[in-house]
């Protein structure tokens, strides 16, 4: 009767493993439903210019990122030197920024540098809640048709800028 | 102390455990924030019912009325703000699935992707059944009660001594 010891031990390894990867997944990261959808629209103005407007379609021509930050988010501070990276490595970055004061805001692009080719100033979040943002950082790349083709929730590192944004980046690039 | 001592404590921690719960279920009528207005009752009820069923998606095991968060704020006021203008339930439901995914419905929708939620339990316990039914049927089988024939009962009688009576 081997196979009676056998059972409960493949059921309790096979509950391990399932423990395990349960264990390992993040319930942050929550799938984005506008993955390949068009990002949506908005038409805000600029955070360091008033008169200016920034819209979706200034974003359109070339693939580009639209980093989601508020001066209030602890996170988009350690953040902020990858977007510049990220900009020296020729990527357009575009920002929108959440639900924040245009004088803190200023304060913390001035603190830690201005990245961003224009800023979308959404005071009330509504621009936001279109784009599903539920935790700043966020960060959308948006191909050149103004589809979002990848969404990053939560910091950018090193790591996620060299296998995921860099590659996915240039093979768009290559696409237009 | 008799064993009955020791469990008084654990059963009145467990009893409360248990209440716990329904009190908490009772929870909030209101959002604790901003009162918002309706035209009507039923409008007020349909918010009602929508805050209760959205997941605030940054505290995510809380509904749009249990969190303060600054997003289940906003995500609040926009429900209002659809049912003030005379969108239908559905249309605020598929407006935040469009944005948030189907993890914003706290009853997740019957699909391919989420038969394991729905049905993975009561497979569970239907494979846990199983088990256990087996188990008791084979027990049932292997110890046979068939009384004792006459030779085994002359043995037992011996072997008990003095014939079977208890030593006083």
């Amino acid at each position: 009767m081997k196979l009676r010891f056998l059972i409960p031990l493949v059921a309790f390894i096979a509950l391990v493993g399932l423990l395990f990867v349960g264990l390992s997944l993040d319930p942050r990261e929550i799938p984005s439903p506008l993955i390949g959808k068009e990002a949506p629209g908005f038409d805000l103005p600029e955070l360091r210019n008033e008169e200016v407007r920034f819209a979706r379609e200034d974003m359109l021509g070339k693939p580009a990122l639209l980093n989601v930050w508020a001066s209030w988010c602890v996170t988009c501070r350690q953040e902020h030197p990858m977007l510049a990276e990220l900009r020296r490595a020729g990527v357009p970055i575009y920002g929108l920024n959440y639900k924040d004061t245009r004088s803190d805001a200023l304060r913390f692009l001035g603190q830690f540098g201005d990245p961003y080719d224009a800023i979308g100033f959404d005071e009330s979040g509504l621009v936001g809640i279109d784009y599903g943002v539920y935790a700043t950082p966020e960060t959308f790349l948006i191909d050149s048709n103004g589809k979002i083709r990848f969404k990053h929730i939560g910091m950018i590192t090193p790591e996620v800028i060299e296998t995921r944004i860099l590659p996915l980046y240039r093979q768009l690039e290559a696409e237009t | 102390m008799r064993p009955w001592n020791y469990l008084q404590l654990p059963l009145f921690v467990a009893a409360i455990a248990l209440l716990m719960p329904m009190t908490a279920a009772a929870g909030p009528t209101a959002p604790p924030s901003e009162p918002m207005t309706f035209d009507s009752e039923l409008d007020e009820q349909r918010y009602q019912k929508l805050i209760r069923e959205l997941r605030c998606t940054v505290c995510q095991n809380q509904n749009l009325i249990e969190s303060n968060a600054p997003l289940a704020n906003d995500l609040r006021r926009q429900i209002a703000l659809m049912i003030n203008d005379g969108s239908d339930t559905d249309e605020i439901v598929d407006y935040m699935v469009a944005r948030y995914g189907d993890f914003v419905l706290f009853r997740p929708p019957m699909k391919g992707i989420t038969y394991l939620l729905w049905f993975g339990p009561v497979a569970m316990l239907l494979i846990g059944l199983g088990t256990l039914g087996t188990i008791l049927w084979r027990r049932r089988t292997q110890v046979g009660s068939e009384p004792l024939s006459t030779d085994e009962e002359e043995r037992l009688r011996s072997l008990l001594g003095d014939g079977g009576h208890d030593k006083t």
